[in-house]
């Protein structure tokens, strides 16, 4: 059957007139900011208060793509989200198994594992900051238990990613937890009983029923985090006092980003290198999406 | 396989799903767990399959005990009043997935799941998705499912209750044949009186976790074994009068209505009894005939039959009216009972009498 077109008139005047503070608001605090930066990436030496500038062209993204220390960040960067995304959903899914299953305390854990996402990510850095403390931290109390010498956690070049990425795995994992725990409350109960009077061990059940089924909210997780992870600055900020690492050997793509505005008050090349930390979400991102789809097919 | 359950009780908490419940179900049959919702038939179905832990009492599968046993290990097939298939399984993989557990190797467990998708009439489906069906095509593969791995009984929770009135009269026609033609032992719970009357071969109806009757249907129909059996099975309903003997005759309590019968005259006088009658055994008759009267209240045509309603003195029965009697609202009719269908029970107990 064909539905009936309906006609109706629209004043579009009207129509405008009722959409425009949502209008307003989202070209002024979204999309005014995202076309500057991409009009600003384009603009050579530009001047941050006088907003003049030499010349428009390629002049900034040639400057970071020279720059050592802009390779450094995306080294960085990556490493920290090739880990924190897969480690953390591991043990998501381990942590969110447990928690849908009704037992005793249930309850308690949650509360436990979701304490992370009220807490700031900043006051619980200086925490942790303190727990990777070499002389006095709870890490290295916890090492000397099994005669291990200390590590110097933060100030280690050796070891300041690994202490980055333990900190950054532990502060996404409860959200992980809370996405992957509303996908597993979706499933229906009876496939599991019903894998199970076919003999299905809990392994085989998680392989072949909970892990396909979950599948769309794992991959849902999968695009969050790595949008979360490539922007990684508040989890290095208060651990290394603001700066990037000792002698600078923890730069992240918007660490790097910050320093070059904030610092260097060069706000062209800090545009261009948002621009490519843009382009980096996007084809993780696409490619993401590209690999959900053939799996669910 | 023969299914012997002893003393079968389960408690959640305080309430009292399943009581002190003895049956044998032999085998080969095809047998109804019937009752009203919450009266314990998919408890004690669960029970059976394993899921649900028994609080108390035994179950036996051919003198094996299989109380403590899993319900993978006790080779059973299962049906869920919702299917249960795998959404992201075709048809295929959904009836291959018990054999893949069990290690059959893929050959086999491919050609063993189209066979016996054949019996299931669903051979042409393998490749679809379970929500590329519809509910009838889903039942079939639900227990293409259960029965892949030739288990020795079948057990079915509700398998009719998600299907729209046609689908659910060729789906028990289907369960009777696959049954019929695999010979295995066959357990479906319902709550529909017409489901169970049709198809079984013998029904268990459970009131509050308790066995009322367990007989063949035509028996629990013909013979019900107390108030609340004659009261379930039937349409239209049955009706009730109660009363006493008195004379070879039945008087209601309100001393209204007066039948005079021979059925009575086995039954000691003054004993307090309530009648049971089914819409069928009423007719209208001369009043030379009779061995009541009463007045017409209610007249409802339904297609091929008029039902009607009947106050003998203030208590009302239901009856059939066949064409050419013309009878109107409000006219006194004489009427006679087949001895048949009037069940008398005992008033204080609600067991049968005669």
């Amino acid at each position: 059957m064909k539905r009936q077109k309906m006609k109706v008139k629209y004043n579009w005047l009207e129509v405008l007139l009722y959409l425009l503070p949502f209008l307003i608001s989202i070209g002024l605090f979204t999309l005014w900011p995202i076309i500057n930066v991409f009009v600003n990436s384009f603009l050579e030496n530009l001047n941050l208060v006088t907003g003049k500038f030499q010349s428009i062209g390629f002049g900034n993204f040639i400057d970071i793509f020279t720059d050592p220390i802009f390779y450094s960040a995306l080294k960085n960067t990556f490493l920290y989200m090739f880990t924190v995304v897969p480690i953390s959903l591991l043990f998501a899914l381990l942590f969110a198994s447990l928690l849908s299953k009704k037992v005793k305390g249930t309850g308690f854990f949650q509360t436990a594992y979701f304490l992370p996402m009220v807490t700031s990510v900043t006051a619980v850095g200086l925490v942790w900051k303190w727990m990777y403390n070499a002389d006095y931290g709870i890490f290295n109390y916890f090492l000397s238990l099994f005669h291990i010498d200390p590590i110097n956690w933060l100030n280690d070049p050796a070891y300041v990613l690994p202490s980055l990425i333990i900190y950054g795995i532990w502060s996404i994992l409860p959200f992980t937890i809370i996405l992957l725990l509303a996908g597993l409350q979706n499933i229906d109960e009876t496939y599991y009983t019903a894998a199970k009077v076919d003999g299905a061990s809990s392994w085989s059940i998680f392989r072949k029923i909970t892990l396909p089924l979950l599948s769309p909210t794992i991959g849902l997780v999968l695009v969050i985090n790595i949008i979360n992870t490539s922007k990684v600055f508040n989890e290095l900020f208060p651990l290394f006092n603001g700066n990037p690492g000792p002698a600078g050997s923890l730069y992240t793509i918007v660490y790097y980003i910050f320093e070059k505005f904030q610092k260097s008050l060069d706000l062209g090349v800090a545009s261009a290198a948002a621009i490519v930390l843009f382009f980096i979400v996007l084809i993780f991102t696409l490619v993401q999406r590209i690999i959900q789809k053939r799996i669910v097919k | 396989m023969k299914i012997k359950v002893e003393n079968l009780t389960k408690k959640f908490h305080d309430t009292v799903a399943v009581q002190n419940v003895n049956v044998t179900f032999e085998e080969g049959k095809l047998i109804a767990l019937l009752g009203p919702s919450g009266c314990g038939k998919s408890t004690t179905l669960f029970m059976l399959s394993g899921i649900i832990p028994v609080s108390d009492g035994k179950i036996y599968f051919d003198d094996q005990d299989m109380t403590d046993i899993p319900a993978q290990k006790r080779g059973i097939g299962l049906v869920f009043q919702n299917y249960a298939l795998y959404p992201h399984m075709s048809v295929l993989q959904n009836i291959c997935f018990p054999l893949e557990m069990e290690k059959v190797p893929k050959k086999e467990r491919i050609e063993r799941a189209k066979e016996i998708a054949k019996l299931v009439q669903m051979e042409e489906y393998l490749d679809r998705k379970p929500s590329q069906l519809s509910g009838g095509q889903q039942q079939r593969v639900a227990i293409a499912r259960a029965l892949v791995k030739k288990p020795k009984i079948l057990l079915l929770d509700e398998p009719l209750s998600n299907l729209d009135a046609r689908l659910r009269l060729e789906m028990r026609e289907e369960i009777r044949r696959i049954q019929q033609e695999t010979k295995i032992t066959t357990i479906f719970v319902t709550h529909d009186q017409e489901e169970a009357l049709s198809i079984s071969d013998q029904i268990l109806l459970m009131k509050k976790g308790e066995i009322q009757q367990f007989d063949a249907p035509q028996t629990l129909y013909d013979k019900p074994a107390n108030m609340f059996v004659a009261d379930f099975l039937g349409t239209p309903p049955i009706s009730f009068i109660s009363g006493q003997v008195c004379e070879n005759g039945f008087l209601s309590d309100d001393e209204s209505a007066i039948i005079k019968m021979d059925v009575f005259s086995s039954i000691t006088d003054k004993t307090k009894v309530t009648i049971g009658i089914r819409a069928e055994a009423i007719r209208i008759c001369k009043e030379d005939e009779a061995h009541t009267k009463g007045i017409i209240t209610h007249l409802y045509t339904m297609g091929k039959e008029t039902l009607a309603t009947i106050k003998i003195g203030t208590s009302e029965v239901r009856m059939y009216l066949f064409d050419d009697e013309d009878l109107h609202v409000q006219e006194e009719v004489f009427i006679r009972f087949r001895s048949k269908g009037i069940h008398i029970f005992d008033s204080t107990t609600t067991e049968r009498i005669q």
